[in-house]
């Protein structure tokens, strides 16, 4: 079955984008050069771009159609997203922030082992490296039991080592529990770790590469 | 006779009176202007701030014409004209645009992204507002009813017209000082009233900037620090 189905028209600004991707893959890897709309890319697959014009199938569910005047809200979509600057709450410490959408401790306690955020639980975000911080969002998002990873350059602030171990941990987690994942990243290394078909968005359009 | 305690236990009342009741006003306002695009926003926004360039005693006085016995109220027999209810109505919408302005700030000081993540991790608008967007803004929230309480304080036009001059009921400091200073040899009785104006005020200004400190703490994220 078809994963993902998007046909999107946005314009925001100097921003035009017509995409149209079609893939079985579960995961995917978007790359192309700073400003090409990587990120409202996944803004659109989230549900936050409500200007945006098409058809979006995820998994057979339509989650949005603008011909049929259905736009499925992001709140009902249940995609983890991961923007780049990891965006924690700041008032909530880590375990707070981990434990927002979890389901129990058990699995706020396996998530935040999986990617090595024990020590910080009881931080706040504003005492967190940046690499931290996109750790704890990452786990947030997991805990949140999502259909669809969007992850925006999760790996960016994390050294090489670390960033690879993570990405063959998340690639582990995401076939365990069957979860589509799409990554926007230049980083090569995360990239090959996930092992997902790499698409290009350049010019407002996007391509398999 | 002037009995300086009722004149500021009086104070008291209306401002803490003034800060409660604008509260929800404050947060609904603030939030669709810090939020929302929408028509007539402008408008609004004019309508808000009119009282804070009105004459008080304009305002004063078209309060007095809109709750007295010919007024579009006058059936609901509020008894707002000189009662005490008259002088917190008169200082609530001469600081309402102060604590309305206060609320939409500290609303927009809130990243809406904040609030995008909680709707992807599956939690609609109004639980993420409760959860997320009220406790990031409460502090700044909390900043404006201080200042619309401050605000209350300094009122005079309008409370004259409104609610008068009256001893036990409606003469706030302000009031009484007016009154103390047009009466002869009234000026000596002025201390305890100058005194303690002064203190509320300062504690007041101290709220105000330990509230907006709070804050600025709270949103205070490392990468806006720059580490």
């Amino acid at each position: 079955m078809t994963t993902l189905q998007l046909d999107a028209k946005l314009e925001l600004g100097p921003l035009a984008l017509d995409l149209h991707l079609v893939t079985r893959a579960r995961r995917v890897v978007v790359d192309g050069p700073s400003g090409s709309g990587k990120s409202t890319c996944l803004r659109i697959l989230a549900g936050l771009e409500p200007a945006a014009q098409g058809k979006l199938v995820i998994d057979g569910n339509v989650w949005m159609d603008s011909a049929a005047r259905v736009h499925v809200p992001a709140w009902q979509r249940r995609v983890g997203w991961v923007p780049q600057d990891a965006l924690l709450f700041p008032h909530r410490r880590v375990r707070a922030n981990l434990a927002y959408a979890a389901p129990d401790d058990a699995a706020l306690h396996d998530v935040a082992r999986l990617l090595r955020v024990e020590p910080l639980l009881d931080r706040l975000p504003r005492n967190l490296s940046g690499g931290e911080r996109q750790r704890v969002a990452l786990g947030r998002a997991l805990l949140a039991r999502p259909r669809l990873l969007l992850l925006d350059e999760p790996f960016a602030a994390l050294d090489a080592p670390l960033r690879t171990e993570l990405a063959a941990a998340l690639a582990e987690h995401c076939t365990e529990h069957d979860l589509a994942v799409v990554l926007v990243t230049h980083d090569t290394a995360a990239a090959e770790a996930l092992d997902g078909e790499h698409w290009t968005l350049s010019g407002g359009r996007i391509a398999p590469r | 006779m002037i009995d300086p305690a009722s004149a500021i236990r009086l104070s008291l009342i209306v401002g803490l009176w003034c800060a409660v009741v604008g509260f929800p006003v404050a947060v609904g306002v603030g939030w669709v202007l810090a939020r929302k695009r929408f028509v007539g926003r402008t408008l609004l926004v004019t309508l808000l701030l009119v009282p804070l360039v009105l004459p008080p005693v304009v305002t004063g006085y078209l309060l007095l014409r809109f709750f007295g016995r010919e007024g579009p109220l006058a059936a609901l027999d509020l008894d707002i004209p000189f009662t005490l209810a008259g002088a917190v109505v008169a200082a609530f919408v001469v600081g309402l645009p102060l604590y309305v302005m206060a609320a939409r700030h500290a609303f927009e000081a809130v990243d809406p992204r904040y609030e995008e993540v909680s709707w992807t991790l599956g939690v609609p608008p109004w639980r993420t507002f409760l959860r997320i967007t009220f406790p990031l803004a409460a502090p700044g929230l909390a900043a404006g009813a201080v200042l619309s309480f401050a605000r209350a304080l300094g009122e005079f036009g309008a409370t004259a017209v409104l609610a008068g001059n009256v001893e036990g009921r409606t003469r706030t400091i302000a009031l009484a000082v007016y009154t103390l200073l047009e009466s002869p040899g009234g000026e000596d009785g002025i201390g305890v009233l100058l005194w303690a104006s002064i203190a509320i005020s300062l504690a007041a200004i101290a709220g105000y900037e330990w509230f907006n400190r709070w804050q600025r703490r709270r949103l205070d994220e490392p990468r806006r620090r720059g580490r």
